[in-house]
């Protein structure tokens, strides 16, 4: 029950019980901080929800190599992540790193893919990661269809599942003596010196840190604790299908098979607001791209659809700052919520619970968004 | 586990479930002429491989399904029989290729 | 792509009843179902059973033969039909997407009514995922559209006027019906008198009588009738072989190859919920109904719901109420004026009134023993990906507050039923371990597609714009 009046106590108050969130809450419990996660209602956008699950390393950080060298380092982390879940809650979060893979259906796309894999070579160092021919591609992958010139391939990939890996970091933190608030509305955050009060309704938290990672939320809450976190919704659109054989190990940026048998396919970008339904004419395309790489998909059925809000920011690089005017309070999102778990959980965390942001993460403060154009 | 009423009342058709000849009549869904012929379970869960019949025999419960002329998971109660359809039950996920 | 003045959704009585209205007065109406045939699942088959096995009429019952009727007038309305097809979206644009021998397409209208119908309540007992065990209807369905008796002893388990029905009708086929496991209980029969004066007044009497007749005649079958049936068990390893219960404290066990559930009908509610509609819990019939008016408006304009999916009321009420849907829409397009619907609506006002005059007393006899919403911890709630009770109440227990945090984290409702037969069941358990009413838990999010389409329909359908 909830007193009126009631207050409540803690080292670090995270606000948004997502996969951001509940990663950096788990790791804060983890590095010792009585840890509070506050979270909405059953209902909400909830981007953790509608994840596609891939732990995805080619292509992060084009032309932004503080970006790749982030992700690389989460892929690493990611394993300890696992299993240190695994231990503490019994949840397998379904883990697997045995590279992805990039489908070129045209020769337009090898040539853009090829360019990437070289520039990021040259502005981050490899990893590894290469064009395949067609031919290579098949000895990985049977059944493709013949759209499939080649593709990208990077050994650092991987995937896991984004629902298990939630439920596993609640559980986990609730596991460290953490407590999980849901059903939540942040009304307002009051700061103070040392301390940072959080109402919702008739209760208040008060914490001597605070993060917010409210997702799509964070616009509103960032400004009260003298953070900017200027976040906008860009849906994608994702269909699951009936369970069948495995046939799919690797998981592909558009395709992936899950743990469970079923396939995900994806996906899209499109800018419409808050609408997190699906259309036709989308998951039509979706359809068309995924028959044309594995043909055998055409009879497969699809059981499940929704469209997911990603949290992007203007550049759609992550924002992680500490409020210069309110220190303690930090700002953490990102539309990679799934492959930055490992850095947000056994990085990021401990560096919120020492105080300070490493150096490695100073240009994802939200400065760079008023720098203005020359 | 069930009989006809009134056999014969319509036409006689033949599937063959699982290599042997079952009889049915014009009408009856896949899962009826399963059940009339004492085929009892249809599938088993991908799940916990478990065995399972037809539950609610109106396309709701999709437990119902089976394989029916090479297509798997199909709900043999929403399907009416035609002359000589292959039925085979279906054996926890359905193949990919 | 097609455009359409109205399109109706489901050939049971609420659709065939609209159908025929609408094109009866001009309007280019097309029928959409899922069966070969029409006529729903109360009157399924009628047409074919009327052709090959008229015999069954009498074993089936004279409420069973009016469907033949509703069939016949919306076979000479003239209205457009399209059976066997499975729609799998209906927009608030009123844009109907539907999957028919493997194609899909798209069909527009400026009005849509939904009557899917009703669907048996689940009944989670343990064992009830056994072979062998099925809905109350199942058995009735393979009755009418096949002929087909048990010849192995059937145990018919539950309450509610289906079930009796049933029992009566499988008296009359000859079927090897050995108990009735009746799990009615006192205080329901008790607290059900005091709306007994107003069914009567209301217009309910004939089916009070019909209750007593189907009484009498299973009465006279000589079937065992156990009454104030508790803690039903199904037993069986790979098939039901059993099913065990309590009576007046002790507990029998019953041979049975064949079990028959019911505990009542609930509205069909994937495509209402799809399409964002309010719903509201009903405390005493113990099911969620969407939003509508008294002609079957919801809130999005020109998309109506008649009939059992909009509240349970029967099959002639469904007709009533389905017949009021279609003046509406015909006053919403334009082809009457709301005087002129008010007048040939005056008939089917009344008659719908006197149908729903008998629910109150049926909804409080008949509701649902609390541990068929709430099963044990050991009993299997999701079929489709096999989650028990317990499993729910564990991870509420860990701070999940509905059923989709519930579905993300379990996987409830991610099964091939799209949540049809667990959500019901994962809502109430939700609600009972957070001490919640229902209508605050909420329900699964549902979302297109309404049933399973494959990945080439999707990417070969027409009119994508």
């Amino acid at each position: 029950m909830r007193a009126a009046g009631a207050t409540a106590t803690f080292d670090a108050a995270v606000i948004g019980g997502g996969l951001v969130g509940g990663a950096i809450a788990w790791g804060l419990a983890r590095a010792g901080a009585a840890t509070a996660l506050i979270d909405e209602g059953d209902v909400a956008f909830r981007a953790a929800r509608g994840n596609f699950g891939l732990v995805w390393v080619q292509s992060k950080g084009d032309n932004r190599p503080e970006y790749a060298h982030w992700t690389r380092r989460s892929a690493e982390l990611w394993p300890g992540l696992a299993a240190s879940l695994a231990d503490e809650t019994g949840v397998d979060v379904g883990l697997a790193q045995p590279g992805g893979l990039h489908f070129c259906l045209s020769e337009a796309e090898m040539e853009a893919r090829g360019a990437l894999i070289n520039r990021m070579h040259n502005q981050s160092g490899g990893i590894g990661a290469r064009l395949l021919s067609r031919a290579e591609v098949q000895d990985m992958v049977p059944g493709l269809g013949p759209e499939v010139r080649g593709a990208s391939y990077s050994p650092a990939d991987g995937h896991a599942s984004p629902l298990y890996l939630l439920r596993a970091l609640h559980a986990g933190l609730i596991g460290r003596g953490g407590r999980y608030l849901p059903g939540r509305t942040v009304e307002r955050i009051e700061p103070a010196p040392g301390s940072f009060t959080i109402v919702c309704g008739a209760e208040r938290f008060v914490s001597a840190k605070l993060v917010i990672a409210a997702g799509l939320g964070s616009r509103r809450l960032a400004p009260m604790a003298g953070l900017d976190m200027p976040v906008d919704p860009l849906r994608g659109q994702i269909m699951v299908t009936e369970r069948m054989q495995r046939f799919l190990d690797m998981p592909t940026v558009f395709i992936r098979q899950t743990a469970e048998g079923s396939v995900m396919v994806g996906d899209s970008h499109e800018d419409v607001g808050f609408d997190n339904g699906t259309t036709p004419a989308v998951l039509q395309d979706i359809a068309r791209r995924s028959v044309a790489t594995f043909p055998a998909l055409a009879d497969k059925q699809i059981v499940r659809a929704w469209g997911a809000l990603r949290v992007m920011t203007p550049d759609g690089f992550p924002i992680y700052e500490q409020s210069a005017r309110f220190p303690g309070a930090f700002a953490a999102t990102c539309h990679s919520g799934v492959t930055l778990a490992g850095a947000h959980a056994l990085a990021l965390a401990p560096a919120i619970a020492a105080g300070a942001l490493p150096p490695a993460l100073d240009s994802f403060a939200s400065d760079r968004f008023h720098v203005s154009a020359d | 586990m069930f009989q006809r009423i009134d056999p014969g009342a319509a036409p006689g058709l033949r599937l063959d479930f699982e290599g042997r000849t079952i009889s049915a009549e014009a009408g009856d869904t896949v899962a009826a002429a399963l059940l009339a012929a004492g085929v009892g379970w249809f599938r088993e869960t991908p799940v916990g491989n478990r065995a399972r019949g037809p539950y609610c025999m109106m396309g709701v419960c999709f437990d119902c399904l089976v394989e029916i002329d090479g297509v798997p998971n199909r709900q043999a109660c929403m399907v009416t029989v035609a002359d000589g359809m292959r039925v085979r039950r279906q054996h926890g996920a359905r193949d990919s290729a | 792509m097609s455009a359409w003045d109205a399109i109706v959704i489901g050939a049971g009585p609420a659709g065939l009843a609209a159908a025929s209205v609408l094109a009866e007065r001009g309007a280019n109406a097309l029928l959409i179902d899922e069966q070969p045939a029409p006529g729903g699942q109360i009157y399924r088959g009628i047409e074919q059973l009327a052709a090959t096995r008229p015999g069954l009429l009498a074993v089936l019952g004279p409420d069973y033969a009016h469907g033949a009727d509703l069939v016949q007038r919306f076979r000479a309305s003239g209205a457009a039909y399209l059976p066997g097809s499975t729609v799998w979206q209906v927009t608030p644009e009123r844009e109907v997407w539907l999957s028919g021998a493997g194609r899909s397409a798209r069909h527009d209208a400026k009005a849509i009514l939904l009557a899917t119908g009703a669907m048996e309540r689940p009944v989670p007992v343990p064992g009830w995922t056994l072979p062998g065990v099925m809905t109350a209807g199942a058995v009735q369905i393979l009755l009418k559209s096949s002929g087909l008796r048990a010849d192995a002893p059937l145990v018919l388990a539950g309450s509610g006027p289906l079930l009796y029905l049933l029992a009566q009708q499988c008296l009359a086929a000859g079927a090897r019906l050995s108990a009735i496991l009746d799990t009615t209980s006192a205080a329901n029969e008790r607290a059900a008198l005091a709306h007994l004066p107003a069914a009567v007044v209301g217009g309910g009497l004939p089916y009070l009588r019909k209750g007593l007749q189907l009484r009498k005649a299973i009465a006279k079958g000589g079937v065992k009738w156990v009454r104030h049936v508790t803690k039903l068990r199904i037993e069986g390893t790979d098939a039901a072989t059993a099913i065990t219960f309590e009576s007046k404290g002790r507990t029998e066990r019953l041979p049975a190859a064949l079990v028959a559930l019911h505990e009542g009908v609930i509205p069909a509610q994937q495509m209402t919920r799809a399409l964002g509609l309010d719903h509201s819990w009903d405390a005493v019939a113990q099911c969620f109904r969407p939003a509508v008016d008294a002609w079957g408006n919801s809130a999005i304009p020109g998309i109506l719901v008649a009939g059992d999916s909009a509240g349970i009321g029967g099959a002639r009420a469904a007709e009533h109420a389905g017949r009021l849907a279609g003046l509406e829409i015909l006053r919403h397009l334009g082809r009457i004026d709301g005087a002129a619907r008010d007048r040939l609506a005056a008939s089917d006002r009344r008659g719908l009134a006197a149908h729903l005059a008998v629910r109150p007393f049926l909804d409080r006899l008949y509701a649902p023993p609390p541990d068929i919403l709430r099963p044990a911890d050991e009993v299997t709630i999701c079929r489709c990906e096999e989650i028990t009770a317990g499993a729910v109440r564990a991870v509420v227990a860990q701070g999940c507050q509905g059923p989709n945090q519930a579905k993300s984290f379990l996987r409830c409702g991610m099964g091939p039923c799209q949540g049809r037969l667990c959500g019901p069941t994962v809502t109430s358990v939700i609600a009972g371990a957070l001490a919640r009413p229902e209508a605050e838990v909420g329900y699964f999010r549902i979302r297109p597609p309404l049933k399973p389409v494959t990945l080439g329909e999707l990417a070969d359908m027409d009119a994508v714009e």
